[in-house]
C-alpha cells in the first residue's frame, strides 16, 4: 500500500509589494491587483513531503489548494519539484472565507483523498495567522504537530518528528494519520527539475483549458496526469452555510492604511560635528550614560 | 456565565509573561463589561499556582492538575478547555500568540466553531450594525490587528460567535499587579472524566527549552539592525556599541530572515513589542510589522541612506548616512563626551 501524502498549499499576493489598489471597498484583498506567489512556508512543507517520498519509494504527493483558477499555477510549479498530482477547490461560494470557513473547506476535500499525512506550510505571508493548518486538523478529527523543523524517522505508520518552539525543540511521536505543519527554519524547497518540467509544462485544469486557443483533447487523452482536477462546492459537497462570508464567524469591522504620523526630527549627517552634537545631547538628556 | 477568559501558560511552574499581561489586560475589560475575570491554568504539580495569578486581577481560577497534562500537548489541553468553554459560555478568551497558544487557540476555535483572530495589537470595545440586517451589537471586542505584510491595520469583529477569541504576542499588552493581596475562588477540573487514550496520540520523546536567555524587551537602549546592515559581520558592530551604551542588540524581520540574528531578537509584530527610553535603528526601512513594535520608544533614531526611508517620519534623530560610517563615530564620540 503506497503511502499518500497531501500537501496544502496557497497562492499568496506578495505582500512586500502592495500598490494602492490593493484593498476593495468591503475590506478584502484585491488578489488580482499583486503578484501572486507560491506561499514561502507552503514550499518548505513540499519539501518535507519530497523527502519522505526519496525514503518511501511507493509514496505519493498530491498538493491541495483553494483559490481563484489561477492558482493552478503554484500546483504545476509543485509538480515541476515532484509533486505527483494536485486539485484545486475552486468556487466563487468561498469568497470571503475566513480561516474556519476555509479549513472546512479543505478538510472535505481531504477527506476525499483518504491521505496518511496531511503537511502545511505554518502560515501564508498575507495572514500570518498559523490558524488553517490546526483548524483543518481538528476537522478531520486527526493529531496536529506544528512547526515540524525535520522529520527524523518514518516508520510504517509512525513518524518521529523534530519541532522548532520558540525557544528551544520537541521530538515527538505520534500515528498516522496526522496534520504536520512546517516551520520556516526546515529546508526550502529543492528546485524545478528539467524532467518533470518537460513532463508537466501542459498540466492543466478543465477552466484553463477552455481558455487555451489550442486543441488539449489529444493531449489529455493520451497523458491523463496532465489532467488537474478542480472541486467546486457540489463536488464537495459542501455546506454553504459554512463557506464564504456566512461561514466565517470573524467579520472586517474596518481597514486602515497605515500612515506614519510625521514627527518633527533633528536631521544629521555623519560628520563628526553632527554625531559629537548627538552623542553630547543623548547624554546631557541622560537617554543614555 | 459569558465572563471574559485567559488561558495561563506555564513553564516550570511559572506563569509565562504573556499570560500575565494577558490578565491585565483581562482585568481592564471585565471592569468595562462588568462581568467576571476567569483564568485556565492547565498542567502537573500545580501547588500554590494561584498565588501567581490571583494578584493581576482574577476572580476564578480553573484548574487541571494532572501528569497527563505536562509537557503541554494539543490535544488534552484543547480538549479540558472546550469541554469548560461548553459550560461556561466565555464572552471573550485570550490566548498568548507563542508556541503553544498558536498551536491550541485555533484547534479550540474550530470544535467550537467560533472567530479567532491572530496576533492582535489593541483589544477594545465597540459597537456594531450590521449592514444587510439594521442589526445592532453592543460591546463587541475589536480585534485589531496589522495584516497584509504590515500595509494595513484590520479591525475585526466576531458578531454572532462566543467566544470571541484572539490571540496577543508577548510585550504588546501591559502587565501589572491589580491587587497583590487580592484572594479569589478556585475550581478544579475533573480531568479523568474528559480525557481518555485517544487524546494522548502525540508523545513527547526529547524537550530542549531554554530559558530565555535573550531579553530585549526589558532594555532600556535598543540598537536595532534591519537588511540594510549588510551581513552578520556588520552586526557585530551594533553588539560593540549595544555594550559600550549599555543596550541590547534588537533586529527587523528582514534582518532575522536573512540570517543576521537570532530570531529571539526580532522587533515587530511578528517579534517582541519594545518601548525603550532610546531605539537606534540601523539600516531599518520601517515596514509597520516592525514600526508596530517600537513605536512607543521614548526616542528614536534612524540610521539610512534612504532620506525617504518610512521610519524616518517617527524618528526623532535622522542620521543620512551608511550604518558601518555612522556607528563607529557614535562610539567615538560617546567615548569623547563621557571622559
Amino acid at each position: 500500500m503506497s503511502f499518500k501524502i497531501v500537501v496544502l498549499a496557497k497562492q499568496v499576493p506578495d505582500t512586500r509589494n502592495v500598490g494602492k489598489d490593493a484593498m476593495k471597498a468591503d475590506g478584502t484583498v484585491n488578489r488580482s491587483a499583486l503578484p501572486a506567489i507560491f506561499n514561502p512556508e507552503d514550499l518548505h512543507a513540499l519539501e518535507q513531503a519530497l523527502r519522505i517520498k526519496d525514503r518511501i519509494s511507493d509514496a505519493e504527493i498530491y498538493i491541495l489548494t483553494m483559490g481563484p483558477p489561477r492558482a493552478a499555477e503554484i500546483i504545476r510549479e509543485a509538480m515541476y519539484r515532484g509533486a505527483d498530482g494536485g486539485y484545486l477547490i475552486t468556487d466563487r461560494k468561498f469568497a470571503g472565507s475566513d480561516t474556519l470557513a476555509t479549513s472546512y473547506a479543505i478538510s472535505l476535500a481531504v477527506k476525499k483523498l483518504q491521505p496518511h499525512l496531511v503537511v502545511a506550510g505554518r502560515q501564508a505571508i498575507d495572514g500570518d495567522t498559523a490558524q488553517v493548518g490546526p483548524q483543518c486538523a481538528e476537522k478531520l478529527n486527526i493529531p496536529q504537530v506544528t512547526y515540524c523543523e525535520e522529520i527524523l524517522e518514518i516508520k510504517e505508520d509512525q513518524l518521529i518528528i523534530k519541532r522548532r518552539l520558540e525557544r528551544g525543540i520537541e521530538i515527538v511521536k505520534c500515528k498516522t494519520p496526522l496534520l504536520i505543519t512546517v516551520h520556516s527554519s526546515a529546508p526550502t524547497c529543492r528546485p524545478r527539475n528539467a524532467k518533470l518540467l518537460m513532463k508537466y509544462k501542459h498540466a492543466r485544469t478543465v477552466s484553463e483549458l477552455v481558455e487555451e486557443t489550442k486543441d488539449y483533447t489529444e493531449m489529455m487523452t493520451n497523458k491523463p496526469y496532465l489532467r488537474i482536477d478542480e472541486w467546486s462546492v457540489a463536488d464537495l459537497d459542501a455546506n454553504v452555510d459554512f463557506l464564504g462570508l456566512s461561514g466565517s464567524p470573524t467579520k472586517v469591522k474596518k481597514i486602515e492604511n497605515v500612515v506614519l504620523a510625521r514627527k518633527d526630527s533633528v536631521t544629521l549627517t555623519p560628520e563628526d560635528k553632527d554625531m559629537d552634537f548627538l552623542m553630547k545631547e543623548l547624554i546631557d538628556s541622560h537617554v543614555i550614560g | 456565565m459569558n465572563n471574559i477568559f485567559v488561558y495561563c501558560e506555564i513553564e516550570d511552574g511559572h506563569i509565562a509573561e504573556v499570560s500575565l499581561e494577558l490578565l491585565t489586560k483581562g482585568r481592564k475589560l471585565a471592569n468595562e463589561i462588568d462581568r467576571k475575570l476567569e483564568a485556565i491554568v492547565i498542567g502537573h504539580n500545580l501547588g500554590d499556582i494561584e498565588k501567581q495569578i490571583f494578584p493581576y486581577g482574577a476572580d476564578v481560577i480553573h484548574i487541571a492538575d494532572n501528569s497527563r497534562l505536562y509537557p503541554y500537548l494539543t490535544l488534552p489541553h484543547t480538549e479540558i478547555i472546550v469541554s469548560l468553554f461548553k459550560q461556561e459560555k466565555p464572552e471573550i478568551a485570550l490566548f498568548g500568540a507563542t508556541s503553544v497558544g498558536r498551536d491550541l487557540a485555533p484547534r479550540v476555535a474550530s470544535a467550537l466553531k467560533c472567530g479567532l483572530t491572530a496576533d492582535c495589537t489593541s483589544l477594545v470595545f465597540g459597537d456594531h450594525t450590521e449592514n444587510k440586517t439594521g442589526k445592532e451589537y453592543k460591546n463587541l471586542l475589536y480585534q485589531i490587528r496589522p495584516a497584509f505584510g504590515g500595509n494595513i491595520i484590520a479591525t475585526i469583529i466576531n458578531p454572532d460567535t462566543r467566544p470571541q477569541m484572539a490571540t496577543v504576542r508577548e510585550g504588546v499588552m501591559k502587565k501589572e499587579v491589580f491587587n497583590s493581596t487580592r484572594k479569589g475562588e478556585s475550581k478544579h477540573i475533573n480531568v479523568d472524566t474528559i480525557l481518555n487514550e485517544n487524546h494522548m496520540a502525540v508523545e513527547i520523546i526529547e524537550r530542549h527549552i531554554e530559558k530565555q536567555k535573550i531579553n530585549i524587551k526589558n532594555s532600556q537602549i535598543i540598537i536595532s539592525g534591519g537588511y540594510g546592515v549588510g551581513s552578520k559581520e556588520n552586526f557585530d558592530m551594533l553588539y560593540e556599541l549595544a555594550e559600550i551604551i549599555g543596550g541590547e542588540v534588537g533586529a527587523s524581520r528582514a534582518a532575522v530572515d536573512a540570517g543576521f540574528v537570532d530570531h529571539a531578537r526580532q522587533v515587530g509584530q511578528t517579534g517582541v513589542t519594545v518601548r525603550p527610553k532610546l531605539y537606534i535603528a540601523c539600516g531599518i526601512s520601517g515596514a509597520v510589522q516592525h514600526t508596530a513594535g517600537m513605536n512607543e520608544s521614548a526616542k528614536i533614531i534612524s540610521i539610512n541612506n534612504d532620506p525617504k526611508a518610512p521610519i524616518n517620519q517617527i524618528a526623532d534623530y535622522v542620521i543620512t548616512g551608511n550604518v558601518e560610517d555612522v556607528i563607529p563615530k557614535m562610539i567615538k564620540f560617546y567615548k569623547k563626551n563621557t571622559k
